[in-house]
């Protein structure tokens, strides 16, 4: 086992506004912020775990029907999603280089972009959702699904089986936009800040922190894509 | 741009521009290949591949647009480890009562 | 409105007279605070789940279904285990002893992040406050287990709200758990090595491990429930081809390691108290910690021994019958280390100890018959009976409540000032001793017997085992009162404790008893094992309450 003391104690320390009282100096307190975040990101894995597992066990039983559900939702939206949320990790990554290197309105500039491609994300959904609404693809709201099995011919999809999809597909990508939404506001809150001179070399942890929490939702949708909307479509 | 240390934190690593934009076209490119081979008749390979992929992406999102690959923290990648060792415990054993139901 | 105290002269500053008015405790980031609010909070919900127990027991004293109708009782059973589990046994240790003890015991001014261990706090009185709302609503009737489908589409009692309460109380639970971790990672004292922590500390880190990766799937469970009940979502539906089952996995998965939330930081108190009256060293140090960390880890590969009459298919019923054996062995461990520890001990029999001693004795019983349930034969018989009922109340009432005691006797004096009266205490573990098992003794024979669990009516050849239950319930309850009074009394009338009135090692028993606000003047430089009884002298008098 390792033995490690966990504090050095810095007399400077104390110059810094933003270190509080219970730490010894800010490398501790840093070490714990970040360590605090990754646990979160841990609890989320577990979270969102959970409807992996339940999509795990209905792919697996209804594999035919599920392919047949996912084929009715279209491609492009979601491929154009996926790129969307992977350009809002890299201003996320240009956002924490920019509080690294004490540049304020790079910061901001950054921030904001971010924020406006996760609003972005979040109308193209919203689109989506609509389309599904119209074709009656809803569960519990007038669910109607009258396709037939891909591959098989002359064979329908089972309709409970592919509500039971996108019984699925809105929870997981409603939880996942949920998840979103609250990262648009945590940036908000952020750019905000940012502007307000709040972030510096010395001190950027919340961006950096938030910044994990970004690139943590952008990986369940980098898993989403697939799993929704490419079943089977060679067939 | 040069990795020079913040005033504050002698060891934290600075992403340059460079690194940053080259994770995101290889990321960029991966999600159009994912689209693209999924068109492709590979029988049950097709999932292992998408989710091969999908998890390329994944590891390259934490390695170097979350710093994992630059941070000297060893609790970090455990951190992340012991998630999805658990999360596989979920999946598995659920799977090998899901899985084998013969009357299914 | 918050004042400032004013100290008079020759009264030491303290924790609880730094500052004084409600708000002052309403928005305070001290963990010995914090973990006050919770002790109050926690005791509420202890007579509420008590209570419930209380009609149960009435309306099992006859045969008959009398007292209520079959729908009552549903939830009576229903709210009593959901009170009981998650608003008394899952945060009571550890936001209670952990949260004042921890930042103490590794040589820390408070927890890695004091404002989020209050924002657990609320984040329990709001799901509480929704609990009630439930319970006066009129209740919830589908067991604490929540199954499907009778919980998405039969019942029309409050599922939702009491799922939503459930849901925060997790996040509660979650907060506390990462409070710790990132705390004993990264808070330690110089010289505070692994090696060298108090088994206290270990066992609520692997607790904390239980509480981060297993609740948020009870968190989506549930969650499930709540979208499936609300918005018709399908997915445990049977009549769409979803799985009841699958409910079952997912709210397992979470609810089997949960019980090891609900047994790990007792066994960490049993490992204190049992040192400091054998005055010794624990027998295995290194042993006692992996094992705490064995159980955590093991516990998560067995829930699915809660399923094996309900329709999984044989082959996993086999991995996991398997399973569940192998996760006795660590407890196992930790009872022959214990009693290891006391072989050759000088042994004192103040309150604690005789908690401690009735821990291990019940505890061990408890854990064997979890033994006989993880056998596929004996379960098939024994499932949904009274033999489970006696089995899990063992452990966790047998166990965990009689450590919890223990931990408030012991620690009593560093978070009050004050001693409690030893005669009383010694009555009051006699009372509970006796009246836990005569409550639960005679439930292991009526199970065994077929008298099925969650019945309110029962054949009249079980009349007399449930009489003798109930009869036992009334001592466990004056068990249970009696601390309630004399501590209490004791803030008033009980002598004045020295900062180590019992001799323990530990950093926690160098502070002022009750602690100064930040606990250590100078932050301490360790350089000592933990249990370092042969260092540390005897109390030359334990002081006792007049």
């Amino acid at each position: 086992m390792h033995t490690s003391p966990a504090v050095v104690v810095d007399e400077h320390a104390h110059d810094n506004p933003a270190l509080l009282h219970h730490f010894s100096d800010e490398r501790q307190q840093k070490n714990a912020a970040s360590l605090g975040m990754w646990i979160f990101l841990a609890t989320e894995v577990m979270f969102f775990g959970g409807m992996f597992c339940a999509y795990l066990v209905y792919r697996h039983w209804y594999f035919g029907d599920f392919s047949a559900a996912s084929q009715t939702i279209a491609i492009l939206p979601g491929a154009i999603n996926t790129a969307i949320l992977i350009c809002s990790s890299l201003t996320v990554v240009l956002a924490v280089r920019a509080a690294q290197l004490n540049r304020r309105s790079q910061l901001v500039f950054w921030l904001l972009s971010t924020i406006v491609l996760g609003l972005v994300f979040l109308g193209i959904k919203g689109y989506e959702y609509h389309d599904k609404f119209v074709e009656h693809h809803v569960p519990g709201l007038n669910f109607s699904f009258v396709e037939a099995l891909p591959g098989h011919v002359g064979a329908m999809a089972n309709p409970h089986h592919a509500e039971i999809f996108f019984s699925l597909y809105f929870a997981l990508t409603g939880m996942h936009a949920l998840h979103m939404i609250i990262g648009v506001g945590l940036f908000s809150f952020l750019a905000f800040e940012a502007w307000r001179g709040r972030y510096t070399s010395n001190y950027y942890t919340p961006v950096e922190n938030s910044g994990l929490y970004w690139h943590f939702v952008d990986i369940i949708w980098i898993y989403l894509f697939p799993l929704i909307y490419l079943i089977d479509r060679h067939k | 741009m040069a990795n020079h240390a913040t005033t504050q934190h002698p060891t934290e690593h600075i992403s340059t521009v460079g690194s940053s934009v080259t994770i995101w076209l290889i990321l960029l490119m991966c999600t159009g290949l994912t689209a693209w081979v999924a068109f492709i008749d590979l029988g049950p390979l097709n999932t292992v591949v998408a989710l091969g992929i999908a998890t390329f992406k994944a590891t390259l999102v934490v390695l170097f647009f979350m710093h994992v690959k630059y941070t000297n923290e060893k609790l970090t990648p455990l951190v992340i480890v012991s998630a999805l060792f658990f999360l596989g415990l979920l999946l598995s054993l659920s799977m090998a009562d899901f899985a084998t139901r013969l009357w299914h | 409105m918050a004042t400032e105290a004013v100290v008079e002269q020759g009264e030491r500053e303290t924790y609880l007279n730094a500052v004084y008015g409600l708000k002052s405790w309403l928005l305070t980031t001290d963990h010995k605070r914090i973990a006050l609010l919770y002790l109050i909070s926690i005791t509420f919900f202890f007579f509420i789940g008590g209570f419930f127990a209380l009609l149960i027991r009435l309306e099992l004293l006859t045969p008959g279904g009398d007292l209520v109708t079959a729908d009552t009782y549903n939830k009576l059973f229903t709210m009593h285990g959901q009170i009981m589990v998650f608003f008394f046994l899952i945060p009571s240790i550890p936001a209670v002893l952990g949260n004042f003890l921890i930042p103490m015991m590794i040589g820390a001014k408070d927890l890695a992040f004091p404002r989020i261990n209050l924002l657990s706090w609320y984040l329990y009185v709001a799901a509480g406050l929704l609990m009630m709302y439930t319970i006066l609503a009129g209740g919830v009737d589908t067991g604490w287990t929540f199954y499907t489908p009778l919980s998405t589409e039969f019942l029309t009692t409050n599922v939702a709200t009491s799922a939503i309460s459930i849901f925060i109380a997790g996040f509660s639970s979650i907060f506390t758990g990462l409070n710790f971790i990132v705390t004993i990672h990264r808070m330690r004292a110089p010289g505070m090595t692994w090696n060298r922590l108090p088994l206290f500390v270990w066992a609520h880190y692997a607790t904390s491990l239980i509480q981060i990766l297993g609740t948020p799937v009870l968190a989506i469970s549930l969650t499930l429930v709540a979208l499936e009940r609300l918005l018709h979502l399908g997915i445990f539906n049977p009549a769409l081809g979803g799985d009841p089952l699958l409910f079952q996995h997912l709210f397992w998965f979470y609810s089997h390691p949960a019980v090891y939330i609900m047994i790990l930081p007792g066994m960490g108190v049993v490992s204190e108290v049992v040192c400091c009256f054998s005055r010794k060293r624990i027998f295995g140090y290194k042993a006692m910690a992996l094992a705490l960390l064995g159980i955590a880890v093991v516990g998560f590969l067995v829930w699915a021994h809660h399923m094996f009459v309900a329709g999984i298919s044989l082959y996993a019923a086999l991995i996991f019958s398997l399973l569940s054996y192998f996760v006795a062995v660590p407890s196992a461990i930790k009872v022959f280390n214990w009693t290891a520890t006391m072989y050759k001990g000088s042994i004192r029999y103040d309150t604690p100890m005789l908690y401690a001693f009735g821990f291990i004795g019940l505890f061990t019983i408890g854990g064997l018959t979890g033994l006989f349930l993880a056998s596929l034969g004996i379960d098939v018989h024994v499932t949904d009976t009274y033999f489970v009922v006696a089995h899990f109340h063992y452990i966790m009432v047998g166990g965990m409540v009689m450590a919890y005691l223990g931990g408030m006797h012991f620690y009593w004096p560093k978070i009050s000032g004050r001693m409690y009266p030893e005669a009383w205490g010694k009555l009051a573990a006699l009372l509970v001793f006796v009246g836990f098992n005569l409550t639960f003794f005679p439930q292991f024979i009526l199970g065994y017997m077929g008298m099925p669990r969650r019945y309110h009516a029962y054949p009249p050849e079980f009349q007399i085992l449930n009489v003798l239950s109930t009869a036992g319930a009334s001592i466990l309850a004056i068990g249970y009162l009696l601390p309630m009074v004399y501590f209490l009394w004791s803030m008033r009338y009980g002598k004045p404790a020295p900062a180590n009135p019992w001799g323990a090692a530990g950093l926690e028993w160098q502070t002022p008893s009750p602690p100064p606000t930040f606990n250590f003047d100078e932050q301490p430089v360790v350089t000592w094992d933990a249990y370092n009884y042969d260092e540390i002298p005897e109390p030359e008098e334990v002081p006792v309450a007049h």
